[in-house]
């Protein structure tokens, strides 16, 4: 995806979009922010967001056909919101008055606006605003048209004059008693103005064209309110002769027609970018999920008008309606404050900095690309491929910050090195009609159990089972780090051609992800589909009467063949399974995705937090690291491989996490015991530093893990330090302190000897290179 | 950068190969292509530097951290 493209799914997002009553009202008032505000008893800020875009505010809290109450979402379950009756408690319980009217600087240009009903006196007021000078011309002997129609009761005149007080500190000029085509024609007004409104209502239409246009009809274009007489501009009740009066769009056809004006007068496009005038359909999604049923709250007085507690009452039933849907769902996406349209104008913006602090990394970089933003979008947006296309980009252009994703790249690295690595056919065969690829965090965190799963296939599979070690380049791909990628991917390709092709067996979730896309649909398998298929050991224990929640790796998001094996596994295990509320294709990451752990520490433990507290029951999972990750927080979680294969309750579980360090141990040792154990092969690679014993307590292996420190490295700065004696002593505790550059970080380690080794009392690291001198 | 370990830090500490104490001096550091003096303890003789914890993961770490988002 290059960055444009990735701009361009901005668009997708529709939770900026308007909400339905005020996409539907005509001139678009904020009925959303009110409610919000008079929910919050704020009336003052409800009456101005009332005032910001109604000219006429008293006589529309009165009299408005309120079209927005129709498609109030609100009504989907019950009644709509009142929401002309609100805007009147706006106005009624607030105690600032009118807003006070801003005029632009005069632009010596005049238009002329016949007819003072609702539609004219908007334009004449909009128009003012902007340095126009108005005259309204009226046939009457009085401003209103249509609404002086209304008896007392609905409209009082006292509502209308206050509002009307708008008119003269506009500085707009009225002219009473004056018909067009009888007392002054078209042509003379088009002589003394530079453009003419015609909010004349459907009375007096015929009149007009006849007298004015030479009979011809007046096509009003329904956007820019052209008539097809040059500089002529036309709207009101004139272009709804068969139906009822609305004063709101009355409003809005002023309002529009004097857009129109001012672009006119200035000669810019008067078509260029009117979508979205008047009334149109929103592009919103509001979930129902959780409302309730709710009636209207009625008001008590007699005249129909809210009392401040019932207005309160009433605004709080509105849904304040909003899309969210990914970020109720994400902590990640609401972590940072904001949803997806926001963040993807921010990631855009990131990509674009050339000189500066990128302030869009983190962001970038958190996300665990596990993809159900995108199942729950009603757009489909996933931002996962927003962050992980930013994440390549970044890379090429060589911005990724290092040390990010360091560690897990040199964690790949080493699981594909010919320490970790291992390829064969089966033993005392040629060749392979499977191949079985445990993963790299599998042969790590649970290295028996895989040696176990390797027996198991070569028992009840023929035809040769052979066996690939080593990481599937998830991490690399996840890092967008598309090189390394590709030359791990083609390596495992190659190796696979050269065994002939046979079907993969993969027991990690995201390995099969990532060979879903290289490799042909028939030629992939999950150890899941084959334990179910042949059927659990007949010696598995059983696991009678326990309830496990299961927890779907994220990375099986689109394979209800593998839940449902894993489902089927559970059962004959005996155990009751437990669905979490969002499982299968809608499962969460665990945190590990997308190498987010790497990128945002704190949020991993508010995600794995997240996930252990939606059920009481203890976790099942088939995924290494979700176990872990479980377990870090204190989740009793089973990884079903234990399951199967070990003879033991789940009540028996680890309840440690394994460290960096064991995952490492755990890559050795699975090599060297499946090569005595199959191959009657014995390794001997023990090398010198893993001969220095040491004494770890819990906090010291809790402060490696956190700050990324293996018992490789300290033993590397030890056995450096005491080869070459350099080293400070502390001269009350006889602690030595040591530090060594390996790769990129400079490790420094605290320490003491004990018996035949050393205890470790701190360890930390940085990446800053340090020019020590090297001694005079 | 300057004053980062206090006198009575680096006190605590003696250069084990030479039995010195440690004094302070500028020693340059660098990352990602930039470069600064740091008042820095080390040994007068045989120039090991010392660098507490807090240094190395809390100023150190931040300064890395802006300096990778350039
Ligand atoms: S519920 Fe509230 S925000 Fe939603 S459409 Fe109705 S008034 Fe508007
Ligand atoms: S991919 Fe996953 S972590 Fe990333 S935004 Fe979507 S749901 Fe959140
Ligand atoms: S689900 Fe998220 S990304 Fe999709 S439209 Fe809603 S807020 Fe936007
Ligand atoms: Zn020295």
């Amino acid at each position: 995806m290059e960055q444009n493209e990735l701009r361009e799914l901005e668009h997708l997002c529709i939770q900026e979009c308007a909400p339905w009553c005020v996409s539907t009202c005509p001139i678009h008032v904020d009925v959303r922010a009110i409610c919000r505000a008079m929910a919050q008893k704020d009336f003052v800020t409800a009456s101005q967001l009332v005032r910001k875009t109604i000219p006429f505010p008293r006589i529309i809290s009165k009299i408005c056909d309120h079209p927005c109450e129709k498609t109030c979402k609100r009504g989907e379950l019950g009644d709509a919101i009142a929401i002309r009756s609100l805007e009147r408690a706006a106005l009624d319980w607030a105690s600032s008055e009118n807003v006070r009217v801003r005029i632009l600087p005069a632009k010596n240009k005049r238009v002329a606006i016949v007819g003072a009903g609702l539609s004219g006196l908007t334009a004449a007021i909009d128009l003012a605003r902007k340095g126009y000078e108005c005259l309204v011309i009226e046939s009457a002997d009085r401003p209103g048209g249509s609404i002086l129609d209304y008896p007392e009761t609905d409209l009082p005149k006292s509502e209308i004059e206050a509002d009307f007080q708008i008119l003269s500190d506009s500085k707009i000029a009225l002219e009473f008693h004056k018909k067009l085509g009888k007392d002054c024609s078209i042509t003379d007004i088009g002589n003394r103005y530079d453009a003419v409104y015609l909010g004349i209502g459907g009375r007096t239409l015929d009149a007009v064209e006849t007298a004015c246009f030479s009979g011809k009809k007046l096509e009003i274009d329904p956007v820019t309110f052209e008539t097809g007489f040059k500089g002529v501009f036309a709207g009101g009740s004139i272009r709804r002769l068969d139906t009822l009066y609305s004063p709101i769009t009355s409003i809005s056809d002023g309002r529009r027609a004097a857009i129109s004006i001012d672009r006119f007068l200035q000669g810019v496009s008067i078509t260029a970018s009117r979508d979205n005038e008047g009334p149109y359909q929103t592009r919103l999604f509001t979930s129902m999920v959780g409302v309730e049923y709710g009636d209207r709250i009625p008001a008590v007085s007699p005249h129909g008008d809210y009392s401040e507690e019932e207005a309160v009452d009433e605004a709080q039933r509105c849904l304040t309606c909003e899309c969210m849907e990914c970020v109720k769902v994400c902590e990640f996406l609401s972590s940072f404050e904001g949803y997806p349209k926001k963040y993807v104008r921010q990631i855009y913006n990131n990509l674009s900095i050339v000189m500066g602090q990128r302030h869009g990394n983190k962001l970038i970089n958190s996300c665990s690309l596990c993809g159900l933003c995108k199942e729950v979008c009603p757009e489909d947006l996933h931002m996962g491929n927003v962050c992980k296309a930013a994440r390549e980009i970044m890379v090429s252009r060589n911005k990724m910050p290092p040390s990010t994703h360091e560690f897990a790249i040199q964690d790949m690295e080493f699981s594909n090195s010919d320490k970790c690595s291992l390829i064969r056919h089966q033993p005392g065969t040629d060749s392979s009609a499977f191949v079985f690829f445990p993963g790299c965090r599998l042969s790590g965190s649970l290295p028996q159990n895989v040696q176990n799963a390797y027996r198991f296939l070569t028992q009840c599979l023929s035809n040769g089972v052979g066996l690939i070690l080593g990481c599937c380049g998830a991490p690399a791909e996840w890092a967008g780090r598309q090189e390394d990628f590709c030359r791990v991917s083609e390596h495992i390709l190659e190796k696979w051609h050269e065994m002939g092709s046979p079907t993969v067996i993969a027991a990690c979730s995201s390995c099969y992800e990532i060979f879903r896309k290289s490799l042909p649909q028939n030629k992939l398998r999950s150890l899941w589909e084959i334990i179910d298929t042949y059927g659990i050991p007949d010696d598995s224990h059983k696991h009678v009467g326990i309830t496990l929640a299961i927890h779907d790796p994220c990375s099986s998001r689109h394979e209800p063949g593998v839940h449902r094996s894993v489902r089927n596994i559970l059962e004959k295990l005996g155990c009751d399974v437990h669905e979490l509320g969002l499982s299968r294709n809608l499962t969460e990451c665990c945190g590990y995705g997308g190498l987010m752990c790497f990128a945002n520490r704190d949020l991993v433990s508010r995600v794995i937090n997240r996930r252990i507290r939606s059920s009481p029951h203890d976790f099942v999972t088939y995924c290494a690291v979700c176990q872990d990750h479980f377990l870090s927080q204190g989740k009793n979680t089973m990884h079903l491989l234990e399951l199967v294969f070990e003879k033991r309750g789940s009540e028996n579980v680890l309840n440690r996490p394994v460290s960096y360090s064991s995952i490492r141990q755990g890559r050795l040792f699975l090599k060297r015991s499946l090569l005595r154990e199959f191959w009657r092969d014995n390794l001997n690679s023990t090398q010198e530093n893993e001969m220095i014993k040491l004494y770890l307590s819990d906090t010291i292996q809790d402060l490696m893990a956190c700050r990324m420190i293996l018992t490789d490295d300290v033993q590397k700065v030890i056995q450096f330090a005491e080869q070459s004696g350099r080293k400070l002593v502390n001269k009350s505790n006889g602690h030595f302190l040591a530090h060594h550059t390996l790769g990129n970080v400079t490790c420094w380690v605290e320490y003491s000897s004990f018996e035949e080794g050393f205890v470790i009392h701190n360890v930390y690291s940085h990446r800053m290179k340090v020019l020590e001198a090297s001694g005079s | 950068m300057s004053g980062y370990i206090k006198n009575e830090e680096a006190g605590h500490w003696l250069c084990n190969a030479c039995g010195t104490e440690l004094t302070f001096g500028m020693i340059e550091v660098h990352y990602m292509g930039s470069g600064y003096p740091v008042e820095l303890p080390s040994c007068p003789k045989c120039g090991q530097v010392f660098i507490t914890e807090d240094l190395a993961t809390i100023k150190m770490a931040e300064i890395e951290k802006l300096l990778e988002d350039k």
